[in-house]
């Protein structure tokens, strides 16, 4: 059933699918079809889902559209407005104009997560095998294996990154500024231009006009193909710096209406350094009446060299900003702070000249707005003490930094050696950490020695020591129950290998399970008794099978057993359950 | 420390000190003790400011009845509160040492834009109106008529002041702008107006050029200074222009439409006020009592009638179909014969104008600024018959079908402006980074100096590189001059050099063009030749361009760039606002390049008649004054990227011409010192390895060690006789 908030779009009467009249209906999340004279939706199709829309070419006779779905398949709908082909023509267009303005949207969206994962599972061979066990067999749904796996994503590292955890962010890849240069024309020989164009340079273009992005993603691929969209951009006036006015057809005019756009916000939003401030910076404006011999008031009347120039600013101040605006950490807290701090200002601005209607105020609120009159100038002073400072005057030794002293000249010039490096690795495992920052580790390792002593009270006698070694070596008392043999060398790898999924894939499957204690409230218990039945799937499906094959082998011991044994648990904790819940509920 | 400096205690708020700033107190104290005028070149970043202040404050302290006030000017806000920001690091330095405040109190004056406080008047980003609406609050009128109508706005900060500022002196300080708003805020008093009176009480007083130099200003704000002031010129290289532009006016037929429509906005008022009010004032508002002013424009009406004569005469004049040139006498006589309006009457337009709009209590000054305009005009034309032209251009030089009248009338003479405070005060310092070379400012500015000195800068590494490149790597000259300028082969070679140094400096390059039509031109060239591309592959880009805004714009994301380690190229004019305000210090500024000299736009028929006057009053040839202009702002635009000896930059001058004698001669000393014959004709490769091996050497750590005893010194080296001795020879008196 349709959700009653969900708001219809767009109805369009008189489309047929697969040869029975309905109505198409375009709401906000997806479109769906209804045959004549029900109530309940035949077809619906999340936009999500869709993955492109196809329309019959003007020439045939019959008006149709087609939507293709992202798994392979494809519906049909075919306009027969009674009244005239026109009119069946224009139902097209609209649902058509509608469809081409929704799927980005969505497309986007839904694009980017999956390419996340896919890429995530590409990386981790661990992961992508228990996906291929557990999603792909059905045993759990997709939704509920990423759902474990959040932490994995990227939009929840960054969050946790914030919220001060230790992971460093991915340092942010600049754009060079001569993208645009490094796409150079070749002739192709026949009259023609040929770009070459790489992803780098895509990615720039992307990341420095993001409004070239924007039209990318809405065009590509329902209006023109990539190889036309970028055809078009080359030929496009917006691409050559000398361009004049561009005509209004362009696509591409309404990014260079956003770009400058964007200046003029930057213009209002950033001068506001007493130092570089050109506008404020004489103290008294003669008025341009009075006026010697001094200036050159010569001004240029080449539009198209001055806009030529404002748009190199404009490059690279889009690069500029590109770069910064990206950068994550500390330098983004930095310029998240100033700004906030700018906002603020705005802001108590904004209330001052509210506040104050009628012109002689004054005195009636001295102490409104100080609180940034008195941060700015503190600010300023600030600056300006800097720059009138001369350092080697003032008698502050100032601290060089740390000097390098280097004991071992050959280590520090050839890398580390082997030693080093387990070293290291010890004491990231220590940590308990893959990625221990050099100061993790030193402070790791100064505690511990810090924390040196002989804990004599607690070591035993040599000869204990030795009866105990002997006890627990191979044909001592303590290892009766063991073979001699390894147990690597009596498995074949490959056994091993299907032993360590089927492994992985329970344990995933039992940490599932485990989570759901305590079962407080209704969805965990009606997930706890899926897991279950899971389980029980599981050890049909998997275990039985690979224990059978085991059995084949005849080894000395029993491989499975541990897995049964945390399964008899997983069970014996369900039944407990139940049996209380039960009890509880009669 | 503290110094003694020819027999005068001064505290310098520093531990130790540049040789050279120790000479300039030196000679700075001679002038002061002669009560004589100086000029002092010293080289930009070696702590002038700090000198100028210490030495000078310290000597009103002793002798507090030789030098009662020092009066600083500077160029721009910045500067202005740079000085201050000095200043008070100097007084806390006084307070650590003596444990008590000094009676001293500094103050810095800006107009009403940077000071209002009023929550509504100081929004206003437009100084003019915030002036205008500053005056509809605070006249004397207006707070009249608040008196018996309470619903007439007023200000109530200027009220405030007026009840009781004006009793209570400032407390001993330094006062900034920032300070200043702040106090005003706390107490509620106008910070421009405290500011204004408590000039009297103020022992530094710092402001800009034209609080002094513009008789318009000065007449209101720097009428009652004390005779034994001193007032320093700091970035005084430009003083004459500024001179020039404060007493010049332009008169277009815009200006005269809105004078008609002043002149009938004036009688309707007149009108008004007489109906409304003739019975009460029986017209005698109207008839100013000054014996002074001529009996034919005494009475409002008339005066009216005589500006809209005049006014009409002035239509009648920018109707020429060719170019004109007069004096004022000749201008006076055809005025005379054609419109039968004296000299007399004329002088004191300026004067009957302000008289009038007092009368009418019309609080708006600022929509009659076309007809002030044309009675300022009036009353310079009438008062000077030296030294000022009159021009009128039909149409503008390179658009001949389009008629576009212009009146300049444009002062010729630094001196007019500037020699009355010569006259006025005992001592005035004209002091810049780059006054080379000296003996041109008393010509100009007509005045005899007690003493002239230029200091070059100690140094322990050879910190500036300059050089002159003059062809590139084909051989073909680089020059700027008319002839070859758009030459492909030059402006090629301009590029590759820009782009070869790209490649070898870090950070930032800033680069000076002679104009900005040149700039443009050598710009879309540039594009043409893919070496745009080329330079955008190592640095950022940013040009300067005619719009103030856009240009901040460009300069912050420059600097951000320089920070960032992006590294940036900027373009920019020399003469530009750019080249006058901004500081490259450190990594803003590891490169400059001067592409072509500076000349003044030669074609310009005011300055031709400048140049003719020059050469008639005061026997400068016209070539030595272009070049000397030229060298002036070269020489400021490479002195830029220079500040302290920490600092360093190469600074490229890309112009065959800059090698000849008449212009290398012209280089301030310090830059010249450094620029030995070995670099004065470099192919674009030859600079090219030179400024590599420069920054290379320049790189190394650098420390205080490295200094001590050469390029600076501590109390006990300076004392040294030795040492006195040997830092006699950095400067050169001239």
């Amino acid at each position: 059933m349709s959700k009653s908030s969900e708001e219809v779009l767009l109805i369009v009467k008189n489309v047929k699918n697969k040869k029975t009249d309905g109505t198409l209906y375009l709401m906000g999340e997806r479109m769906a079809w209804m045959l004549e004279s029900k109530n309940v939706f035949n077809i619906s199709y999340m936009y999500a889902d869709i993955k492109a829309q196809k329309i019959s070419p003007d020439s045939k006779e019959k008006v149709q559209l087609q939507v293709i779905l992202h798994d392979g398949s494809a519906n049909t709908f075919l306009f027969n407005n009674p009244r005239s082909r026109q009119t069946q023509m224009q139902d097209r267009e609209s649902v058509k104009e509608l469809l081409q303005q929704l799927l980005p949207k969505f497309k986007r969206k839904i694009s980017a997560e999956l390419e996340e994962k896919n890429r995530l599972l590409q990386e981790d061979p661990e992961s992508f095998q228990l996906y291929k066990d557990l999603v792909v067999s059905g045993v759990i749904t997709p939704e509920e294996f990423w759902a474990s796996r959040a932490h994995m994503l990227p939009s929840s590292t960054s969050s946790s990154s914030s919220s001060g955890g230790k992971t460093a962010p991915a340092q942010n890849v600049g754009v060079s500024p001569a993208f645009l240069a490094d796409i150079k024309p070749v002739t192709d020989g026949a009259n023609g231009l040929k770009y070459n164009l790489t992803q780098d340079i895509i990615q720039s273009i992307f990341k420095t006009y993001p409004m070239v992005k924007k039209k990318h993603a809405e065009a590509v691929p329902h209006q023109v193909s990539d190889c036309e969209f970028w055809s078009r951009f080359f030929q496009s006036h917006y691409f050559h710096r000398d361009r004049h006015a561009l005509s209004s057809e362009d696509i591409f005019t309404e990014c260079a209406k956003n770009d400058e756009e964007v200046m003029k916000d930057e213009i209002t939003k950033n001068v506001n350094d007493p130092l570089v401030d050109l506008t404020q910076m004489k103290d008294q404006s003669l008025e341009d009446d009075y006026r010697g011999i001094v200036d050159d008031t010569r001004t240029s009347n080449n539009v198209s060299n001055q806009a030529m120039i404002r748009r190199f600013n404009q490059h690279s101040t889009l690069v500029l900003r590109a770069c910064t605006s990206a950068s994550t950490g500390g330098v983004a807290s930095e310029n998240s702070a100033v700004e906030g701090g700018r906002k603020e200002k705005d802001s108590s601005r904004k209330s001052k000249s509210n506040e104050v209607n009628h012109v002689n105020g004054g005195v009636a609120h001295p102490t409104n707005g100080t609180s940034d009159s008195v941060e700015e100038p503190h600010r300023k002073k600030k600056r300006i003490k800097e720059k009138i400072g001369f350092e080697d005057l003032d008698d502050k030794e100032e601290s060089e930094g740390v000097t390098l002293r280097l004991t071992q000249m050959d280590r520090y010039l050839h890398g580390p050696t082997p030693s080093s490096s387990t070293a290291s690795a010890s004491v990231a495992s220590r940590l308990g950490h893959d990625d221990v920052t050099s100061e993790d580790a030193i402070l790791s390792v100064a505690s511990e020695v810090e924390g040196w002593g002989s804990a004599r009270h607690m070591v035993l006698g040599s000869t204990e020591a030795l009866s105990v070694l002997g006890e627990l070596s191979p044909g001592g008392a303590l290892m009766s129950g063991t073979s001699l043999q390894q147990l690597h060398q009596q498995v074949s790898p490959a056994t091993r290998d299907e032993i360590k999924q089927n492994y992985n894939a329970m344990c995933e499957l039992l940490r599932h399970f485990w989570s759901c204690f305590p079962v407080s409230s209704k969805s965990l218990e009606d997930k706890v008794v899926k897991m279950r039945q899971t389980l029980e799937r599981f050890e049909m499906s998997k275990l039985a099978p690979l224990k059978e094959k085991l059995s084949q082998y005849h080894y000395a011991m029993n491989l499975t057993g541990h897995l049964e044994e945390m399964l008899r648990a997983a069970y014996l904790k369900f039944d407990a359950w139940q049996a209380r819940r039960n009890a509880r509920r009669p | 420390m503290k110094l003694n400096v020819d027999g005068l205690l001064v505290y310098f708020p520093y531990d130790y000190i540049y040789p050279e700033q120790f000479l300039y107190m030196q000679e700075l104290k001679k002038a002061l003790d002669a009560k004589g005028h100086c000029v002092l070149e010293m080289p930009s970043g070696t702590g002038k400011t700090v000198s100028l202040l210490s030495l000078i404050i310290a000597y009103m302290r002793v002798n507090p009845l030789d030098v009662t006030k020092m009066i600083y000017c500077s160029r721009t806000v910045p500067e202005l509160e740079k000085v201050v920001e000095e200043m008070r690091g100097l007084i806390d330095y006084y307070i650590q040492e003596t444990g008590e405040v000094p009676n001293f109190v500094g103050l810095a004056l800006s107009s009403r834009k940077n000071m209002c406080v009023h929550p509504e008047v100081s929004q206003e980003r437009d100084g003019k109106v915030v002036d205008g609406r500053c005056h509809q609050l605070t006249a004397s009128f207006v707070r009249n008529r608040h008196k018996t109508n309470s619903n007439v706005p007023i200000c109530d900060f200027y009220e405030n002041f007026d009840a009781h500022g004006r009793e209570t002196p400032l407390a001993p300080g330094v006062y900034g702008l920032d300070d200043l708003r702040q106090l005003g805020r706390q107490a509620g008093w106008c910070p421009y107006f405290l500011a204004r009176h408590a000039m009297g009480q103020a022992h530094v007083i710092v402001y800009s050029y034209y609080y002094l130099l513009d008789p318009k200003i000065a007449e209101m704000v720097s009428k009652e200074l004390s005779k034994q002031s001193v007032v320093v010129f700091d970035e005084a290289h430009n003083i004459d222009n500024v001179c020039v532009e404060s007493m010049s006016v332009k008169i277009t037929r815009r200006t005269i439409d809105k004078c008609n429509q002043n002149i009938d906005d004036l009688s309707k008022q007149i009108k008004r006020l007489l109906n409304s009010q003739r019975s009460f004032y029986n017209g005698s508002a109207f008839l100013v009592v000054q014996k002074a002013i001529p009996g034919n424009i005494r009475n409002a009406e008339h005066f009216v009638g005589f500006m809209k004569r005049f006014v009409e005469y002035l239509k009648t004049r920018l109707r020429v179909m060719h170019v004109v040139s007069e004096s004022p006498p000749s201008f006076l006589k055809d005025c005379q014969s054609k419109v039968c309006i004296d000299r007399k009457p004329l002088r004191f337009c300026s004067e009957r104008l302000q008289s009038l709009l007092r009368t009418l209590e019309l609080a708006d000054i600022k929509d009659y600024s076309s007809l002030s305009l044309v009675a300022n005009f009036a009353t310079l034309i009438s008062t000077y018959t030296k030294g000022f032209s009159l021009i009128i251009e039909p149409f503008d030089d390179r658009t001949p079908t389009i008629s576009n009248p212009i009146m300049n009338f444009s002062c010729l003479d630094a001196t007019i402006a500037v020699k009355p405070i010569f006259d006025r005060f005992q001592t005035v310092v004209v002091t810049s980074g780059t006054l080379s070379p000296l003996d041109m400012y008393p010509k100009i500015l007509d005045f005899q100096p007690v003493t002239m000195a230029t200091f070059t800068m100690t140094l322990a590494r050879p910190c500036i590189c300059p050089m002159i490149v003059s062809k590139g790597n084909d051989q073909v000259a680089m020059s700027s001059k008319f002839e070859t300028r758009e030459d492909i082969a030059v402006t090629r070679n301009y590029g590759n050099l820009l782009v070869d140094m790209v490649t070898v400096v870090p950070d930032g390059v800033v680069c000076f063009f002679t104009s900005y039509i040149y700039m443009e031109t050598i710009v879309a060239a540039w594009y043409e030749q893919g070496i745009i591309d080329q330079i955008l592959k190592h640095k950022l880009l940013f040009i300067e361009t005619q719009d103030a805004a856009e240009t901040s714009l460009a300069l912050l994301n420059y600097q951000k760039a320089c920070e960032n380690g992006r590294g940036a190229v900027l373009l920019s004019v020399a003469r530009g606002k750019v080249s006058e305000g901004i500081d490259f210090d450190h990594h803003y500024g590891r490169a400059v390049i001067m592409f072509g000299v500076p000349y003044v736009y030669t074609q310009s028929r005011i300055l031709k008649a400048r140049l003719e006057y020059l050469r008639d009053q005061y026997q400068i040839r016209e070539n030595d004054f272009l070049t000397f202009d030229a060298m002036r702002h070269a020489a400021q635009c490479v002195g830029r990227a220079l500040r302290g000896k920490t600092d360093y930059g190469v600074m490229v001058f890309a112009d065959k011409r800059f090698a000849r004698a008449d212009k290398r001669g012209k280089i301030p000393r310090w830059i010249q010192e450094h620029l030995t014959d070995n670099l004065c004709n470099l192919s674009t490769d030859e600079a090219i390895q030179i400024s590599k091996r420069f920054l290379r050497q320049m790189a190394q750590p650098f420390s205080r060690k490295d200094q001590l005893g050469l390029s600076l010194l501590t109390l006990e080296q300076l004392q040294s006789e030795e040492m006195q001795k040997k830092i006699e020879t950095k400067m050169q008196h001239v």
